[in-house]
């Protein structure tokens, strides 16, 4: 892991959020004029321009592309159209409960996916495996939304025993922390499944045997860091998958989160906080992205510099 | 039914008989089960237009919200009861199952065929052209193309075209990563090779040798993707972007379906099911072919 390789990934995340956040203005402002959309139908022609002039939408597209990225490098996002409140300030005072919504889910779905995975590829193809690996099918395939659905006919109108909406209590987050992390855990079970049970078959897996070593030390010291690898690829991988589970999850249980913000955001045609959101969560794909490279090159010694195919793997 | 071809079939077509008799005969239940629901899917998306008994829009205000079957109050008019308007909700239902599976079918293939060909662009040019399309796979990867869709479908408004367009792109990028790996590693094989001492021209080779060569992982990739599109688009049509009123999926009709969870709660419950059960049965009958196909899985 040199300083070049380290660059290289860097350029390449700047890269990717600058295409991102230029893709994001071209397609949002030429879906037409934001101000005939927001203001009333029957308003004059002078109030019209007053809010053009006022947002800046006056000017041609190129000199609106260059100010906006002027004014996101002095940390402005633009105010939102709504109520004139600073985008950032409003998505920031989401992100919290975001958070903890998706990093809860996330670590459900490990607590699940990694052990149940490992025992399926240690009882291979026994009716524990099928068993597991079935359920994992189901998990995997179940609309998250129908979930959620599911989960409120039950838990909420049926049984009376979770509420529906809301993040008030830890009973709220049962629901919206199962939706999301189902079919995340499931995944994640497969995966370490087949990495399990292709590290298993390893020489030096028969090498550890051969001279003599505990089942407990050839499982945690020679399998399980070896079987990580790929399964930390795809949990950082799939990073993009989460939030946009996320987005519906908060859709479904009214969690006053990013998703829901952005939801309503778009339904307003709120420019600067629908930009906003995007960025936010491509920047979140990005750094995870990155965080996987590291944590590869860290965890794998076999990862060359410059290697790109192995590094891309 | 028997399958003893009839006299007069060609060889070939005896051939073909046999093969997917035994093709049937290795399937577990579990995957018989897979396929006969893919092939009621199949069948519905055909010939929805001829087995409606409504017409999917047709409404019936004296009929409002009538439960389905075995509840009590429903009739054999409307074996899965109405919805708010007193439609037809079996009707409706083969409709959104017909659109939500021919977008699905055009979305993957129109990035299955994108990201081959693109594939096959890179391996074959290489240097500066195989950079290009690389990076533009690796920045298709890390963009959160769902959360970008529904931007631009929410500012884009209510077009097919549009839609169809960003289910296309959603995924392409992986049949492109497949094809460009397994197309350098084919060239390098002797057939190949063969081929192109022969004189044969790259298209040729490509095309009537190489494709077949690689078309198995490209066929798994499909499996997987199949169902993950039709998951894009019936997650947005349930957030009320993608395919709005007047036309139908089984996405909009579970988001429609969601306002009446306590007073009819089979509205959602109905095109729930349905886009469950097909996601699984792809999901079952991918993981299947994949066993069969790729023999370094067969553990």
């Amino acid at each position: 892991m040199t300083l070049t390789y380290l660059g290289w990934k860097l350029l390449r995340a700047v890269v990717t959020m600058w295409l991102v956040v230029t893709f994001v203005f071209f397609i949002l402002r030429l879906t037409g004029d934001p101000v005939a959309q927001l203001l009333p139908d029957d308003v004059d022609q002078v109030t019209i321009d007053y809010y053009r002039k006022l947002w800046g939408l006056d000017q041609t597209i190129f000199v609106q592309y260059w100010n906006y990225f002027l004014a996101l490098f002095q940390g402005d996002f633009g105010v939102s159209f709504r109520d004139n409140q600073d985008a950032l300030q409003l998505v920031l005072a989401r992100l919290p409960k975001t958070a903890l919504l998706g990093l809860t889910a996330l670590g459900f779905a490990l607590l699940f996916g990694i052990p149940f995975g490992v025992l399926a590829a240690l009882k291979k193809n026994t009716a524990f495996d099928r068993f597991v690996m079935g359920l994992a099918v189901f998990g995997f395939s179940m609309p998250n939304f129908f979930l959620g659905i599911l989960l409120i006919l039950g838990f909420s109108l049926q049984l009376r025993m979770l509420p529906s909406s809301g993040s008030e209590t830890w009973l709220h987050m049962i629901m919206p922390v199962f939706t999301l992390g189902t079919s995340f855990g499931a995944q994640v079970a497969r995966y370490t499944r087949s990495s399990m049970i292709d590290v298993l078959n390893r020489p030096y897996m028969r090498t550890a045997d051969a001279k003599g070593a505990e089942t407990s030390r050839r499982l945690y010291l020679h399998a399980l860091p070896n079987a990580a690898i790929p399964v930390v690829t795809i949990v950082g991988l799939k990073v993009g998958e989460l939030i946009g589970s996320a987005v519906i999850t908060e859709n479904v249980f009214a969690w006053p989160g990013i998703g829901r913000l952005l939801t309503s955001a778009v339904a307003m045609r709120d420019l600067a906080v629908v930009q906003c959101i995007l960025m936010m969560i491509a920047l979140t794909m990005v750094l995870s992205n990155l965080a996987v490279d590291l944590l590869y090159g860290w965890m794998d010694p076999r990862v060359r510099v410059g290697n790109r195919e192995g590094a891309n793997r | 039914m028997s399958f003893v071809p009839e006299a007069g079939a060609t060889p070939a077509a005896r051939g073909l008989v046999t093969r997917l008799v035994k093709a049937f005969r290795a399937m577990p239940w579990s995957v018989l089960m897979a396929v006969a629901v893919l092939l009621t899917v199949a069948f519905v998306t055909i010939f929805a237009r001829f087995i409606l008994p409504f017409e999917f829009d047709q409404m019936d205000l004296r009929a409002r919200l009538a439960p389905p079957l075995p509840l009590e109050g429903s009739t054999w008019i409307h074996p899965l009861g109405t919805d708010k308007l007193g439609r037809d909700v079996f009707s409706r239902l083969l409709i959104a199952t017909q659109t939500s599976m021919l977008l699905a079918l055009l979305g993957t293939l129109f990035g299955a065929v994108l990201g081959t060909v693109l594939g096959f662009v890179a391996a074959h040019f290489g240097k500066w052209v195989d950079e290009a399309i690389s990076t533009l796979v690796d920045f298709q990867a890390a963009m959160p193309w769902f959360i970008i869709a529904l931007a631009v479908l929410a500012f884009m408004g209510n077009s097919m075209i549009v839609f169809l367009f960003l289910m296309g792109l959603y995924g392409w990028e992986r049949y492109a990563r497949i094809t460009r790996g397994l197309v350098l590693a084919a060239r390098e094989e002797g057939y190949a090779r063969a081929v192109h001492a022969l004189g044969g021209k790259p298209a040729t080779i490509y095309l009537r040798h190489v494709l077949p060569n690689i078309l198995s992982p490209l066929i798994v990739q499909l499996t997987i993707n199949f169902p993950e599109t039709i998951l894009f688009e019936t997650s947005l049509s349930f957030l009320g972007l993608g395919i709005r009123p007047p036309m139908t999926s089984l996405g909009q009709m579970l988001g429609d379906g969601r306002d009446y969870m306590i007073t009819a709660w089979w509205l959602a419950v109905v095109p729930g099911t349905v886009i469950f059960l097909t996601t699984l049965s792809m999901s079952i009958f991918g993981d299947w072919l994949r066993t069969r196909f790729d023999p370094s899985l067969q553990d």
